[in-house]
C-alpha cells in the first residue's frame, strides 16, 4: 500500500462506504480508514433500517434533498449491490381527530419535497393493517418508503468499492491530522498516510476528527435509540412501516417489518453523554413497548429475540453538514448524518464524490467501473428444483449449520473469502444472518467460530465477537 | 420422490427411542435425520452423571446413556443421516432436508415423528439491560465449548438462572480452575434439581442469590462487570440493592424452549409448553405427524424423554400399519390454577386406552396441596402432595374408567389442603 493517496476517507459507516463506492468510479487512489474490525459497525448497524420516502424533512434542507434523492436511487442500487430491499410503503398513523388534522401538514410537506402520498381514511387503514389500533382515524401513505438490510447495504457498497480498486484498513483509529508539503498527513494508532483530500465520515466522532484540522462551530450530540427485535412469526402482522405522528423528538416509536420479515419496534430518543454508550435500559424499553402497543395493541412481545441500541449523530446545526472545512477546502466534513441518514447515504456519497472531491482533483472517470458485485447465493430463496440443482453442484451450500435462519457453510465461507472478508462472529452474522435468529447463535456460534479461524489462519482463541478484544474463548481447558 | 414409512426428525434421545420402538412394532423402513455430525443429541455434551436411573437402574454419564440407544439403533440397522438439516415439512408429510452429501432431498413419509429437542433462552430473549459485549453466553454453549471442543469461555464467572445446566456448569468451570462468584435466580426458589444445588453450589461454597436478577452488563468489547439487584414480588429490581461483580463471563441458565419451528409453520396449535398440542399417542392434529421429547415440552430427566419417544414410536408404527384406532372422542386439557402446562393437550379415547398419562409442571413451589383433575367441571381425581416444585415434571396415570365422558375438557389444577 503506497503511503501517498489522492483521497483518504475516515470512517466506513454507510456514508464512508458510499463515498468510497462513488469515488471508486474515478481514477483515484482512495484509502478508507476504519477503527472497527468491520465496516458499518457504528450508527449504520443499529437503526430502523428504513428507506424513508422523504415526506418528513423540512423542505429546502439537505435532509430533504438527500432523502428524496436517495430514496429514488434505492431500487436500482439494491439490485446492483445485491441488497435485500422491499418497497413496502410507510404510513403516518393518526389515532384521533387532532392527529388526523396534522396529517395534512405532513401531506403538504411531502408535496413540497416531491414525495408521492395518498391520504387514507381510518377504514382504509384498517383494511390494509388489521392489527392497528381500532381508534385509527386516518394515515398518510407514502408508497415509495421501504425497508432495507442495513448490514448488506454498507458491506456491499464497500465490497463494490474494493472490487473497483479502493483500499481499506480496519482496526486503525485516526489520532491526528496535519499538513505536510501541502498534503494532509493522517496518523493512526498504527500507521501514517498522506493524501491530497480527506473526507471526514466519522459518524458520531466526526466532530473530533474535524477539530483536528480547525476550530469548528458545530458539534455532534449522541442521541440514543433503543429497539426490540421480534422473531419471524409470519408475514403480514404489519404490512407497512408504521409511524406515529412525528414530534420534536423525532419520528416516534415505529412498528415495522424488516427486510428479512422480522419485526422491529423502536426507537426511543434520548440524548446521552457518551458516544460509545450503546447500552439498553429497562425503563426506556418499557416506554417504547407502551408507545408501540398504543399504535398496534397486539404486538406479541413474547416473540422478542433481541434488544439493541444505537446512537444517532445529531448535529447542533439541525441539518446534515456536507461541506469543506472553512480553512481547508480539501478537507470535507460529512457530519451529523442522523435520520434519514441511511436512505440518504447513497445520494450523499454520490454528491461528495462527484461534486466535491472529483472537481478538486480534476479526476477522470474510469472506463471499466463495475457498479455490480458478485451476487450472493441464498439457496432458501430459490425454488426447490433450482435449489436441488445448485446444491448438487455446490455441496457446501447443502450443509446448513444455522438452525433458526437456515444458513449453510457455503454461504458463510463465501463471506469469509470476499474482497471485504468477514473476520468476526458479528460480521458473519450481519452478512449471512447466521446467529440472528431466535437462538441467537446458541446452535451455530461454535461452528462459525471454527470456520472463521480456518479462513483467517488464526487460533480459535483469537476470534472476536465484534469489537477489538471481544474474544469468546479464554483458554484451552485442563 | 423417495418414499419412507417413517421419518424421524432429530437423532437425540427422543428420536432414537422412537425409532427403536417403531422398529420393534414392525416398521422397518425408518429414516432418522440428524442435524449434527453424530447421533445422541445434547447428551453428547452432558459428560456428568445422573442419567438412566429409571431406564437402566444405574447412574450413567450422558455419552454412556446415549451409546446404549445408538447401539440399539445400529443393531436394528435403522437408517440415519447425519449432518442432515430438515428445512421444511408439509402437511401431506413431505420432508425436505439438506446436506452436503445428499444435496436437497425430498421424502414422502407415511408418518413423521418430530424430535428436534429444544434451544436455550438467551440474553436477547430475556433482554438483559446494559452493553452487549462478548462473554455473555448460554450455559449450554459454554458446556459445548468446554466438553466438546476443550476451551474455557472465561475465568471469572457469574451465572444467571439456577436451571440445571447452569448449576452443572458452575461445578464444571470451578473444577476447570475458573472462579464462579455466584448464581442469581429471579424466583424466590431454585429452578434446579435439589441434588444439583447441593452437589454443584453448596459443595463449592458458591452463593445462590434468590429473588435477584442481572440488571446491567458492563463492557464494550469483552464483559468487564455485571450488576445484580434484588427484585420485588412482581420481579421488578429494587433500587439501592445493586451489587457489582467484576467478571468476564455471564452464563445464562434461564430456561429451554422447544425448537418447534417446523411444526409451528404448519399451523399446528401450540401448547403452553411452546410445543405442539398432541393427544395421548403423541399425535398432533395432523394425522401421522407425532411429536415427543423436549420439542414437545421440556423434561427434567432424559429417562422420561425416552419413555415418551417410545409412546410416539409405537403409535407411529400403529398409524403406518393402519392399526391406530380412530376415535370420536375429544377431550381437551387445560392447565388450571397453579399449573404451567399439560401434556397431552387433547385426548381421543379409544377402547384400547387403559390409562392416560398426564405430564405437567406446577408454576411455583407448593406445600400441602392437592393436584385436582376435573372433567367438565367435576373433580374425579385428587392427589395429595406434601411438596411440589416446578423443576420436577409431574407424571400422573389416570385409569380410563375414571373418565365418565369422552367429550369435553379436563382441567388440571392445584388446591391447597385445608389446614384443620
Amino acid at each position: 500500500m503506497g503511503a501517498m493517496k489522492d483521497v483518504i476517507i475516515i470512517g466506513a459507516g454507510a456514508i464512508g462506504c458510499f463515498v468510497a463506492r462513488y469515488l471508486s468510479a474515478y481514477r483515484l487512489k482512495t484509502l478508507v480508514i476504519e477503527r472497527e474490525p468491520d465496516v458499518g459497525d457504528g450508527t449504520s448497524k443499529a437503526n430502523s433500517a428504513i428507506v424513508h420516502s422523504g415526506d418528513d424533512p423540512v423542505p429546502g434542507t439537505k435532509k430533504a434533498r438527500f432523502n428524496v434523492e436517495g430514496n429514488r436511487m434505492f431500487p436500482q442500487l439494491c439490485e446492483e449491490l445485491d441488497v435485500e430491499f422491499e418497497q413496502v410503503g410507510s404510513m403516518n398513523v393518526a389515532l384521533d381527530e387532532k392527529q388526523r388534522e396534522k396529517l395534512f401538514v405532513l401531506e403538504e410537506r411531502a408535496k413540497q419535497n416531491g414525495v408521492p402520498t395518498k391520504m387514507l381514511t381510518g377504514e382504509e387503514v384498517l383494511a390494509m393493517e388489521p392489527n392497528i389500533n381500532k381508534c385509527v382515524t386516518g394515515a398518510l401513505l407514502c408508497p415509495t418508503a421501504g425497508v432495507v438490510n442495513p448490514f448488506e447495504l454498507t458491506a456491499h457498497a464497500m465490497e463494490n468499492a474494493l472490487d473497483n480498486g479502493v483500499e481499506l484498513v480496519l482496526r486503525e483509529s485516526v489520532v491526528s491530522i496535519s499538513k505536510k508539503d501541502g498534503h494532509f498527513l493522517v496518523k493512526t494508532n498504527k500507521n501514517e498516510y498522506e493524501a491530497e483530500v480527506v473526507v471526514n465520515c466519522a459518524g458520531l466522532f466526526a466532530e473530533e476528527i474535524a477539530k483536528m484540522v480547525e476550530p469548528i462551530d458545530w458539534y455532534i450530540r449522541p442521541r440514543k435509540g433503543e429497539y426490540y427485535v421480534l422473531d419471524h412469526f409470519g408475514k403480514g402482522f404489519v404490512n407497512h412501516v408504521l409511524f406515529p405522528l412525528p414530534s420534536e423528538k423525532g419520528k416516534g416509536i415505529l412498528v415495522t417489518m424488516t427486510s428479512a420479515w422480522n419485526y422491529l419496534v423502536g426507537p426511543s430518543s434520548e440524548f446521552v453523554d457518551d458516544k460509545e454508550d450503546m447500552s439498553t435500559d429497562s425503563p426506556t424499553l418499557a416506554d417504547v413497548k407502551a408507545q408501540a402497543l398504543n399504535m398496534v395493541p397486539s404486538i406479541p412481545f413474547n416473540q422478542q429475540i433481541r434488544i439493541f441500541a444505537g446512537c444517532r449523530a445529531t448535529p447542533s446545526t439541525g441539518d446534515f453538514i456536507i461541506e469543506p472545512a472553512k480553512s481547508e477546502p480539501k478537507f470535507i466534513n460529512v457530519a451529523g448524518i442522523e435520520s434519514p441518514g441511511l436512505v440518504s447515504s447513497p445520494a450523499i456519497g454520490r454528491y461528495v464524490a462527484d461534486e466535491l472531491v472529483a472537481p478538486i482533483l480534476k479526476a477522470k472517470k474510469k472506463d471499466n467501473w463495475n457498479p455490480r458485485i458478485k451476487p450472493y447465493v441464498h439457496p432458501l430463496k430459490m425454488d426447490i428444483e433450482e435449489r436441488k440443482a445448485f446444491v448438487k453442484d455446490h455441496p457446501e451450500y447443502g450443509a446448513i449449520i444455522c438452525n433458526c435462519e437456515q444458513v449453510s457453510i457455503g454461504e458463510i465461507n463465501d463471506v469469509l473469502s470476499r474482497s471485504l472478508p468477514a473476520t468476526t462472529i458479528r460480521a458473519v452474522r450481519k452478512r449471512t444472518r447466521a446467529g440472528f435468529g431466535k437462538c441467537q447463535g446458541g446452535f451455530c456460534q461454535s461452528q462459525v467460530l471454527w470456520l472463521i479461524a480456518k479462513a483467517t489462519g488464526k487460533s480459535p482463541m483469537e476470534i472476536e465477537y465484534e469489537h477489538e478484544g471481544s474474544i469468546i474463548l479464554e483458554r484451552e481447558s485442563k | 420422490m423417495e418414499r419412507r414409512d417413517l421419518v424421524i426428525i432429530g437423532g437425540g434421545s427422543a428420536g432414537l427411542s422412537a425409532a427403536v420402538a417403531a422398529y420393534d412394532k414392525g416398521v422397518k423402513d425408518i429414516l432418522i435425520l440428524e442435524r449434527i455430525a453424530f447421533l445422541g443429541g445434547i447428551l453428547n455434551q452432558c459428560i456428568h452423571n445422573g442419567f438412566g436411573l429409571h431406564e437402566f437402574n444405574e447412574e450413567l454419564t450422558g455419552p454412556e446413556f446415549l451409546t446404549r440407544f445408538v447401539k440399539q439403533v445400529e443393531e436394528r440397522h435403522i437408517d440415519y443421516k447425519l449432518n442432515a438439516f430438515v428445512t421444511d415439512i408439509s402437511k401431506d408429510k413431505v420432508v425436505t432436508y439438506s446436506s452436503a452429501e445428499d444435496g436437497v432431498t425430498q421424502i414422502q413419509a407415511k408418518a413423521i415423528i418430530m424430535a428436534a429437542g429444544c434451544y436455550e433462552r438467551n440474553a436477547g430473549a430475556i433482554g438483559i439491560p446494559g452493553d452487549r459485549p462478548s462473554g455473555v453466553v448460554t450455559a449450554g454453549q459454554a458446556q459445548l465449548f468446554l466438553n466438546d471442543y476443550g476451551y474455557m469461555v472465561g475465568k471469572r464467572v457469574f451465572i444467571l438462572g439456577s436451571g440445571d445446566i447452569g448449576l452443572i456448569m458452575a461445578r464444571r468451570m470451578t473444577l476447570e480452575g475458573a472462579k464462579v462468584l455466584g448464581v442469581a435466580e429471579l424466583m424466590p426458589y431454585s429452578n434446579g434439581l435439589n441434588r444439583n444445588i447441593q452437589q454443584c453450589l453448596k459443595d463449592f461454597d458458591i452463593p445462590l442469590y434468590l429473588s435477584h436478577t442481572v440488571t446491567k452488563t458492563i463492557g464494550r468489547s469483552r464483559l468487564e462487570a455485571i450488576e445484580i439487584s434484588e427484585v420485588d414480588s412482581s420481579f421488578r429490581p429494587i433500587k439501592g440493592t445493586e451489587k457489582r461483580f467484576e467478571v468476564d463471563t455471564l452464563l445464562l441458565s434461564v430456561g429451554l424452549i422447544p425448537n418447534n419451528g417446523l411444526l409451528d409453520n404448519l399451523g399446528i396449535p401450540q401448547s403452553r409448553s411452546r410445543g405442539s398440542v398432541v393427544n395421548q399417542k403423541m399425535e398432533t392434529e395432523i394425522e401421522g405427524i407425532f411429536s415427543c421429547g423436549n420439542v414437545l415440552h421440556v423434561h427434567d430427566l432424559v429417562d422420561y424423554v425416552v419413555a415418551e419417544g417410545r409412546v410416539a414410536g409405537e403409535a407411529a408404527a400403529e398409524y403406518i400399519e393402519g392399526k391406530l384406532k380412530k376415535s370420536d372422542s375429544l377431550i381437551l386439557t387445560e392447565a388450571g390454577e397453579g399449573v404451567g402446562y399439560v401434556v397431552p393437550g387433547r385426548i381421543e379415547l379409544t377402547d384400547e386406552d387403559e390409562k392416560i398419562t398426564f405430564k405437567f409442571r406446577v408454576r411455583k413451589p407448593m406445600k400441602n396441596v392437592y393436584i385436582v383433575f376435573s372433567l367438565n367441571g367435576i373433580p374425579f381425581k385428587k392427589i395429595y402432595k406434601q411438596a411440589i416444585i416446578p423443576s420436577e415434571m409431574e407424571i400422573v396415570n389416570i385409569p380410563r374408567n375414571l373418565l365418565v365422558s369422552n367429550q369435553g375438557k379436563i382441567v388440571v389444577s392445584t388446591e391447597p389442603k385445608e389446614v384443620k
